[in-house]
């Protein structure tokens, strides 16, 4: 038993859904009581899809317990199939079915219907949102090109000279975080090459799609959480390669272009430079802004990543490489993925954070104490409370992380859209110097956000100032005490670091046995500490 | 439990005879666990700890759906493989995580323990729960427990069941006194205040109360009024407690919520001369704020999903006071002792559907083409993108719509979408 209170990730059969929201022309029947329908408002609110997803709940009550609850999934299977005709049904339970062992997938799959009909076993007890979206694609794939597998040991055709080369984008997902938008900047990326999309799957993709799978030369697994299971099975089967990189950041895109070159057998070098006027430049614009003079006051800011582990790490390398930032922490909710976000840390030389316990990510927050958090939609609360800047990098997001405008994160278009969404919360370099300079005057209070984020300040001579700018210090050990001298000296030192800058000289002042701090403690600490 | 369903209710029992469309479908509701989304807001003591899965952790927060709670008053124990193995650990393991949780909020002094599908399917007993941690905690923390589940209740329902847990904590008195029964927003408790302060009514009390932990008493002298169609079982308990149920309409729009009034005022004898002094100018400022959007709603087809219970009340104030046309009014539970006079007032017309088979609704509602849908928010984008108006039926549950001065907000808040259909350009 745990406690949650927030949730990073839905039930395994909410994965299942997002599968099947996705494709086009396939049923999910879900043995579920009422009340799980809570689920399409996920779709219809948060990304405002302009249909149901394409989910029928047999929504037993406790009248039907006694009775034949088995009935109820034969009569929706029956009734679904009739109104919506689907090439393909899903058929599974969520956790309160899982208990009663109707088994529907099984009972479905009796009835000879005449589709393919594919149960999903997904354990509610053990199991979460992104394994059950990866199970139930993996489940999908297999049933529908199960008659195409060639006998083990046969090789695979080498491409015609005449064929461009295909490729199959694999993972994208309704409710995946920018997905919509990634999927259309690696296929223009993949058109810049040369290469053909033969599928999209499973985001759009029909039963038909998924059986032309094997006609692409290799796959792109574009969000392992969703794909990964898939393109190891269509390895095995079919000896379809499939590429690692995952192309978020603009180092990380041009690593993928030359991967997806390798294995297509074209040249990158057209991809990675852009020609403007007489010259060749990076193809990211966020490659010159991050080398742009203004970005000096980037440099050494501590950031804190949390997310999926597709987002985090690849965040983490945007934020070290890429920005000059110093990683703080990195963790993610994906256990699946912990080995790699382990190695990732160890390489940045962090603590690795593998928690799907929300009070447990906010503490280790509020103890690195960074300067930005990249995380979800949790983070960005977590953020909010600590007065700490937040961007928003990966699911599970929020109605405001799926805007109307064009903004993937993927390719060199993302790395563009992350530079302005990671520094946007940031208090700007000239800012940053006037607060410095001019930290009395009345223009320039210090618990005033960023003038940019448009947050009206607090009325003149009112309450006084959110707590939230302070909270940090609101955890100042009591074993040492704070000269007035000392503390009216600490004021003057910018709201945004001065939590750390607090923290930093107690912990000065404990480790040489200072009962006391005093105006030279604090700068004592300022130069051990540096910065 | 002791089965109160057998208790006549004294109250509001219509004779109307309409035929009712039963449909056992598909539903497209929410759970009674839902209820806690605004129960822990009105409760400010009070911890909802649900017994259950993932899912209902993740119902809870899309249902809170903004996440705007920094540590939300209301948590999920989420089941795991080992408590499905073994009933006693899960006994120990709940123990453990409530005295846990307890030491994180010292600030909680009511802990309601909510069951859920899965902890009712495996037959946790939170009851007996409750009585070991009642042992161990009290007086400090009251421990009570109901079900929230979805095999159990839908949605609105999920308060009733807190608040007929309630009961049974509530000290016995002879006082004669009004209490007031369903949860409204404080802003309009404070308004029924001061309307009954001005006609000489009192004490009154309100169950819920702003504390969980500061109960209101029961007894023979309780007269009760419902603010609320969905607090039937509540109400059964409190009259085999001694109360008695006034028989009124619910206080929604200026006719409700004089009719609601009145009931009481003729329990205390209140003049004639001084309801009507009092309530004269509140009921000319409500009509006022109808009246202006009298004009957008006129003439206009409804077509109501089931959803908070609510449907019936709020019908009876669209088309009796908004002059709407009711197409379908469908309810997820139609509770005659509740709702039956209101029912009655409904135009012979109008189908009136229990339940929900959600599919041969939605072919119902194609077919009749109303002007107004109301529905939840998994159906409302839907709808919209294939050219209906819609209203989201959640909203009518999260803001405060009874009283006059809310007379007004309740019928802008189906005139906006149609508002705003006729604003936006084709």
């Amino acid at each position: 038993m745990q406690l949650t209170l927030w949730t990073y990730e839905g039930p395994p059969h909410v994965g299942a859904m997002r599968v099947a929201a996705s494709l086009s022309n396939v049923h999910y029947v879900l043995h579920a009581p009422q009340g799980d329908t809570y689920a399409d408002l996920l779709f219809t609110m948060i990304e405002r899809q302009d249909r149901r997803p394409p989910v029928t709940y047999t929504t037993f009550q406790a009248r039907d317990l006694g009775g034949d609850t088995a009935n109820l999934v034969i009569r929706a299977v029956t009734e679904a199939y009739d109104r919506f005709q689907p090439d393909v049904m899903l058929v599974g339970e969520s956790c309160t079915a899982e208990l009663i062992q109707d088994q529907p997938g099984s009972l479905a799959a009796g009835m000879n219907l005449p589709i393919p009909v594919v149960p999903l076993e997904l354990p509610a007890y053990t199991k979460k949102e992104n394994w059950g979206a990866a199970e139930t694609l993996y489940k999908l794939v297999r049933a529908l090109l199960a008659p195409q597998v060639p006998a083990p040991g046969t090789k695979r055709e080498p491409r015609p000279a005449d064929r461009k080369p295909r490729a199959n984008l694999l993972g994208p997902t309704t409710l995946g975080f920018r997905n919509r938008d990634d999927v259309i900047e690696i296929g223009r990326l993949l058109a810049d090459l040369g290469i053909e999309v033969n599928t999209v799957v499973p985001a759009g993709a029909s039963a038909d799609d998924i059986r032309r799978m094997p006609e692409a030369d290799f796959n792109i697994d574009l969000y392992p959480e969703a794909g990964r299971t898939t393109a190891l099975w269509l390895e095995k089967a079919f000896g379809m390669p499939f590429t690692k990189t995952v192309p978020m950041g603009h180092g990380a895109t041009c690593d993928f272009v030359r991967e997806v070159a390798a294995l297509a057998g074209v040249d990158p070098a057209p991809v990675l430079v852009r020609r403007e006027g007489d010259r060749d430049v990076a193809a990211s614009r966020a490659h010159w802004y991050t080398r742009s003079v203004d970005a000096n006051y980037l440099t050494g800011k501590r950031v804190y990543v949390f997310g999926d582990a597709t987002h985090a790490l690849a965040a983490a390398r945007i934020a070290t490489e890429e920005m000059g930032f110093t990683l703080a922490g990195l963790g993610t909710y994906s256990r699946e993925f912990a080995r790699e976000i382990r190695a990732a840390a160890a390489h940045y030389g962090v603590e690795p954070l593998i928690a799907d316990d929300y009070l447990e990510v906010e503490k280790a927050i509020a103890a690195a104490a960074p300067e930005l958090v990249l995380g979800t939609q949790m983070e960005r609360h977590i953020a909010k409370r600590l007065g700490i800047a937040c961007a928003v990098i990966s699911a599970p997001m929020h109605v405001q992380d799926v805007p109307a405008r064009y903004s993937p994160v993927y390719g060199f278009e993302g790395a563009n859209v992350l530079f302005d969404t990671w520094v946007h919360p940031l208090v700007m370099g000239l800012e940053e110097h006037l607060l410095h300079m001019f930290r009395d005057d009345f223009e320039f209070r210090d618990d005033r956000p960023a003038s940019h984020l448009g947050v009206a300040p607090p009325a003149p001579a009112a309450a006084p100032p959110e707590p939230v700018v302070e909270a940090p210090v609101a955890e100042s050990a009591a074993d040492v005490s704070w000269a007035p001298d000392a503390e009216r000296e600490l004021r003057k030192i910018p709201f945004f670091v001065r939590g750390k800058a607090r923290r930093n000289t107690e912990r000065f002042a404990r480790d040489r046995g200072l009962a006391a701090i005093t105006v030279d403690t604090l700068y004592d600490a300022k130069a051990h500490f540096g910065r | 439990m002791t089965d109160l369903s057998a208790v006549p209710p004294n109250g509001t029992a219509g004779c109307d005879e309409r035929p009712i469309l039963r449909e056992r479908g598909q539903r497209e509701v929410f759970c009674g666990l839902t209820a806690i989304v605004w129960l822990h807001r009105k409760m400010q003591d009070a911890f909802f700890l649900v017994v259950g899965s993932r899912t209902c952790a993740h119902l809870l927060q899309s249902a809170a759906g903004v996440m705007i709670f920094a540590e939300p008053r209301f948590g999920t124990a989420i089941l795991g493989d080992r408590d499905l193995a073994g009933l006693a650990d899960a006994n120990d393991e709940l123990d453990r995580l409530c005295v846990q949780l307890l030491e994180r909020r010292p600030d909680v002094s009511t802990l309601f323990l909510v069951g859920s599908c899965p902890s009712e399917v495996i037959k946790l007993d939170l009851a007996k729960a409750a009585e070991r941690l009642n042992a161990q905690l009290r007086p400090k923390v009251r421990v009570v427990n109901f079900s929230g589940s979805g095999i159990e209740t839908t949605f609105t329902q999920g308060e009733d069941n807190a608040l007929r847990a309630l009961v049974a904590e509530m000290p016995q008195t002879d006082t004669r006194q009004l209490l007031v029964v369903g949860g409204v927003a404080d802003i309009v408790e404070d308004q029924f205040m001061r309307v009954f302060d001005a006609l000489g009514i009192g004490p009154v009390e309100f169950l819920p109360a702003r504390r969980a932990s500061s109960l209101p008493g029961v007894g023979p002298g309780t007269v009760m009024l419902a603010a609320q169609p969905f607090v039937g079982d509540t109400v059964r308990a409190l009259q085999a407690r001694g109360a008695s149920l006034l028989a009124a309409p619910y206080p929604l729009g200026a006719e409700g919520t004089t009719e609601w009034f009145r009931a009481a005022a003729e329990a205390w004898g209140v003049p004639r001369e001084r309801f009507d002094a009092v309530t004269a100018p509140l009921i000319a400022r409500a009509k006022a704020g109808i009246e202006r959007h009298r004009v957008r709603l006129g003439g206009k087809r409804l077509f109501m999903l089931p959803d908070s219970q609510l449907e019936i009340p709020l019908a009876r104030f669209l088309q009796r006071e908004a002059g709407m046309e009711l197409v379908e009014i469908g309810t997820p539970y139609l509770d005659r002792s509740m709702v039956g006079t209101e029912l009655s007032w409904l135009p012979a017309s109008t189908v009136v559907s229990e339940g929900q088979d959600v599919e041969r609704q939605l072919d119902r509602l194609r077919a009749a083409k109303p002007d107004l849908t109301v529905c939840g928010l998994g159906l409302a984008n839907p709808l919209e993108a294939e050219g209906y108006t819609t209203k989201w039926s959640i909203e009518l549950v999260f803001t405060p719509i009874q009283g006059y001065d809310q007379a007004g907000d309740l019928a802008e808040l189906f005139a906006r979408p149609l508002e705003r259909r006729a604003r936006l350009a084709a």
